[in-house]
């Protein structure tokens, strides 16, 4: 069977999978549709929120990202699994022996304010819709590379499988599926990665692989890439970083704080029957991202390898890199060279017209390499290589069989579809429990909820799928914005609700905007108001990254220190928080008398 | 034993610390501000901080919440307020 007619077959195999799902997972009640019912058990639910959370860019984008970067890509790999460390302690099994369907909620009702709530509903939306246009984006690009059809035929059927399931199924429908969608892509991210790793180190579990001697050579994979891109003039893979120290460590508790308090992973854990399971789940949460987060470092390293290795034949043979012959002739290059280069995702361009491709760093400041290229000739780089060709193209650099490279696919699109629909849950839950039933119709019977959830669902596809359609320019900037807002507002506001007592709604608000404006600020001044061109202001705030070199994707922990000190100043102003409150804080810290989640906002 | 409420919560805030000191050293210390001098050691072919960064802290974060949720549910039963 050729290419094209295996990967229709993996796709729409699965497809066909979650849409049967779909059907034999109907909500009948909100709380089927909010919260699956409560009765998800945890290494289910773990299972779930690692599909959840593990969107496209984590997917297609990461192990590219960590390629390029070297070791300083581990802020994503610790950032976005530690965030998990800081759920599990701080909030997930508090939240839910709360109780409740939402994350707003748990705000307004600690709060004792519907202001409050209305603020976290608008923090929760922002962060959530410029998420989802991510992934929307990322369900049309797999569909395009993949199936050969347009972005936009793309999305719609994106749309239409989301839709088919969210719908329908609400929680309940998009837990089982987000099952499925985790068993098909983490075999579709793993799969080729051991076939790599046991072809260039002859072990095959990849994180094994990554600490092994080569199978040429007798010289460890880690360091032979260390000696080839070096000797090319890029960063020393193992120990280069592209901002300074502290900016890592910055962006690396930005992302953790910022993924604690995504309110669409926090509320996976309310379908979880009991406070013990919530922590467990979180566990397996963790065990099911870690194989794929401990998976990219090795697929980023050795795929970085194979493509240096095709490109200049003395890499393998640890002769001159610089020799005339050692780049191979531009004719000869391999056919998936030829695939992507119609996609534009790889680019090449004879600049000294030898015909052989020159792959280095022509931007390098160390005078050997210089010296070197400018003996042989060389007149820059002449390919340029976008970093998700790492994990699309991998299986074909590596020249693995025709079902590996369909199983990408489709492992692609789980991966878009998946977080799309947990994003889409707690947006239509934040409008039609937080804002119709909370604020506008506390009266609304559970029939209309549910009526109400469904419709808010379709509408939120719909505004998804327009996005993704018309990307705003910013598209790309988004995702980190997404992040800097739950970072800056929602975690501290949630995590000061349990751990003291004693804050009140003043210091709350109070926080949760200091935070926020604080956070956009500093992003909008960098990337423009509302992301719009030309509206920079980096002159006012004194040039990039003024505050000690702290990148705005970076930011998200200084907006939550600042969030921190604003509650607390204004907390001590303030009158305290009701006698009631505080009890609820009480009851909120022990286990017992946990109670099915349910959607009452009386208190 | 005092067994109230607020002993029980210093019984899990003192369980907190102790799991986000280690989950603190291993990230932020070994993976990142201590990284370049463990690159010295090695493990494997794998230089010790890089590891840390881009394996290790991974595998402490899993061992941890699992560590953790054992411990909450023996401090539960202790104070008496465990789910039934």
């Amino acid at each position: 069977m050729d290419l094209q007619a295996t990967i229709y077959l993996a796709v729409g195999a699965s497809f066909a999978l979650y849409i049967a799902i779909a059907i034999w997972a109907r909500a009948g009640s909100t709380s089927e549709f909010y919260v699956a019912g409560g009765g998800v058990g945890p290494r289910i639910n773990g299972m779930a929120t690692a599909a959840d959370w593990m969107s496209a860019a984590s997917f297609i984008s990461m192990a590219g990202l960590i390629s390029n970067m070297g070791y300083g890509g581990g802020l994503f790999l610790m950032g976005w699994t530690g965030g998990y460390v800081l759920l599990a302690l701080l909030l997930a099994p508090y939240l839910r022996k709360f109780g409740k369907f939402t994350v707003p909620q748990f705000i307004g009702d600690r709060y004792y304010s519907k202001t409050a709530s209305t603020v976290a509903v608008v923090c929760l939306l922002t962060a959530s819709l410029t998420y989802v246009i991510g992934q929307m984006t990322g369900v049309g690009v797999a569909f395009s590379r993949f199936l050969g059809v347009s972005n936009e035929t793309g999305i719609y059927v994106g749309m239409g499988i989301v839709f088919v399931y969210a719908v329908l199924g609400g929680m309940k429908g998009i837990t089982y599926t987000q099952v499925a969608q985790y068993v098909v892509l983490i075999f579709a991210y793993t799969v080729p990665a051991i076939f790599i790793s046991m072809h260039l180190t002859g072990n095959p579990i990849p994180q094994l692989g990554l600490g092994s001697d080569l199978v040429a050579g007798d010289m460890s994979l880690l360091q032979k890439l260390d000696s080839v891109v070096v000797d090319l003039g890029f960063g020393q893979y193992t120990t280069t970083t592209d901002g300074s120290t502290l900016n890592m460590f910055v962006y690396t508790l930005s992302l953790m704080i910022g993924t604690a308090g995504l309110p669409h992973v926090i509320m996976r854990f309310f379908t979880v029957p009991t406070v013990a399971a919530a922590r467990s789940s979180a566990g397996w949460a963790l065990v099911f991202i870690a194989i794929l987060y401990t998976t990219a470092p090795a697929v980023a390293a050795m795929a970085k390898l194979n493509l240096h290795t095709t490109v200049n034949t003395a890499v393998a043979t640890s002769g001159d890199l610089y020799a005339v012959e050692s780049s191979i002739k531009a004719e000869a290059r391999p056919e998936w060279m030829n695939r992507w280069e119609k996609t534009g995702l790889l680019k090449f361009e004879d600049k000294n017209g030898d015909g052989r491709i020159q792959y280095y760093n022509d931007k390098t400041e160390n005078p050997e390499v210089i010296a070197k290229a400018e003996a042989a000739g060389w007149k820059g780089n002449e390919l340029t290589v976008n970093p998700d060709i790492i994990v699309l193209a991998n299986p074909e650099i590596a020249l693995l069989p025709n079902w590996v490279i369909a199983l990408v696919a489709a492992g692609g699109l789980a991966a878009a579809l998946s977080t799309a629909a947990g994003l889409l849950l707690a947006i239509s839950s934040a409008i039609s429990h937080d804002l119709v039933k909370g604020v506008f119709n506390p009266k609304i019977s559970e029939k209309n909820e549910l009526m109400a959830g469904k419709v808010a669902m379709a509408f939120s596809i719909l505004v998804a799928g327009y996005l993704g359609l018309n990307p705003p320019g910013f598209a790309a900037g988004t995702v980190a914005l997404a992040f800097g807002i739950a970072a800056s507002s929602l975690f501290p506001a949630i995590m000061m609700g349990i751990f003291s007592k004693k804050m009140n709604k003043e210091g709350a608000i109070a926080g949760m905007l200091a935070g926020l404006l604080i956070t956009l600020f500093y992003v909008f001044a960098h990337k423009g108001l509302f992301f719009i061109k030309g509206t920079e202001y980096l002159d006012l705030i004194g040039g990039p990254n003024p505050f000690f070199g702290i990148t705005p994707e970076a930011f998200g922990a200084v907006g939550a220190l600042f969030n921190f000190i604003v509650a607390f100043v204004v907390d001590k102003f303030t009158k305290e928080p009701p006698e009631h409150i505080q009890h609820l804080v009480e009851s909120v810290r022990t286990p017992r008398g946990s109670k099915a989640v349910d959607g009452s906002h009386a208190h | 034993m005092d067994k109230s409420g607020g002993a029980y919560w210093k019984a899990t805030l003192g369980l907190l610390t102790k799991i986000l000191i280690v989950w603190f050293m291993v990230s932020f210390g070994a993976g990142i501000l201590f990284a370049d001098w463990l690159n010295n050691i090695h493990l494997g072919g794998y230089p010790v901080g890089f590891w840390f960064a881009q394996q290790g802290s991974i595998y402490v974060f899993v061992a941890l919440i699992f560590i953790y949720a054992k411990k909450m549910g023996e401090i539960d039963r202790k104070f008496d307020v465990h789910e039934e």
